[in-house]
């Protein structure tokens, strides 16, 4: 069952994706790109992962939508999109997808339960996937023990305490950047 | 495990129902009598000022990426709030932790403010 609920959330999410890519209209676009962004945190809560898929809604199908449509609107997109066929354009956007595809497609090839139990151990003795997939279950188990705030922040709060801290300077880059991008004249 | 979320897919039934209903109703009950004034959008009954498609300026960009910005400060709360009567032994550390993030934040915000980029001009 949970098997069947993912192959849908999945199979939406690739074809909504493509449709981000094929429709005409920008704010077509834009739309199905967050019917993308609701599988995904679909994906994320059958991963057990209940608060970043609350998350993706707020913030990725949310804010960051606006953001998007905003920037359409800026661009003034939808009306004359013949720009985006003519030769160059269309070549830039095919080698740059060619270059992702060629980082992409051979590591998600290598990845073997293996390498994702090294992963998650970070330690070659440890690495033995049927134990570590294993205690992923009991990982399960202390998110039902903790509460699902809880799991995220013992980590957060404790192992990763300096990247936690140096996402504010990050976020402080993107306050800058904006303030100095939108705002030139003054 | 998903029988945990039932109650969530009949909410998202009845919305989806209780929408399709609404439009599938007045669609089928209203009578159409079209005029150029019942066509033109609606902009709260002033007369409409040119094309809706014109290029928006910047400054709902700058509103919209500030918002995002301190939405994701907001998230980092969150959890932070939720979880701190867990930490029994570490809280001291945990409000350090936070009063160093919103700390820098704020620097952030004063630049905004003096900057004016709060201002809409």
């Amino acid at each position: 069952m949970v098997e069947a609920v993912f192959w849908f959330f999945a199979a939406v999410a690739i074809v909504s994706a493509l449709l981000v890519v094929t429709m005409r209209n920008p704010i077509a676009s834009a739309f199905w790109l967050v019917c993308t962004m609701l599988c995904l945190a679909g994906i994320f809560f059958l991963l057990q992962a209940q608060f970043i898929g609350a998350i993706q809604i707020l913030v990725y199908a949310g804010a960051v939508m606006v953001l998007f449509l905003f920037v359409i609107m800026l661009l003034n997109l939808g009306r004359d999109d013949a720009a985006l066929k003519r030769t160059p354009t269309w070549f830039a956007a095919v080698l740059l997808a060619g270059v992702l595809a060629s980082q992409l497609v051979p590591a998600l090839i290598r990845y073997s339960s293996e390498r994702l139990a090294f992963e998650y151990t970070r330690s070659a003795v440890l690495a033995d996937p049927r134990m570590v997939f294993d205690s992923t279950l009991s990982a399960a188990q202390a998110t039902l023990e903790r509460g699902v705030p809880g799991d995220i922040a013992k980590p957060l709060f404790e192992h990763y305490l300096v990247p936690f801290e140096l996402t504010s300077i990050l976020l402080l880059a993107a306050i800058v950047g904006a303030v100095v991008l939108a705002k030139r004249r003054i | 495990m998903l029988q945990a979320y039932i109650p969530m897919l009949l909410v998202l039934a009845f919305v989806a129902a209780n929408a399709i209903l609404i439009l599938g109703l007045s669609h089928v009950l209203s009578s159409y009598r079209l005029t150029p004034v019942k066509l033109s959008p609606y902009e709260s009954g002033m007369p409409v000022l040119g094309d809706a498609r014109e290029r928006f300026s910047v400054k709902f960009y700058l509103v919209a990426m500030l918002f995002i910005i301190f939405d994701i400060e907001t998230v980092f709360m969150l959890p932070w709030a939720a979880a701190f009567h867990q930490f029994l032994a570490l809280r001291g550390l945990l409000l350090a932790e936070m009063f160093v993030f919103v700390a820098i934040l704020a620097v952030g915000y004063l630049y905004i403010w003096k900057r004016g980029a709060l201002q809409w001009d």
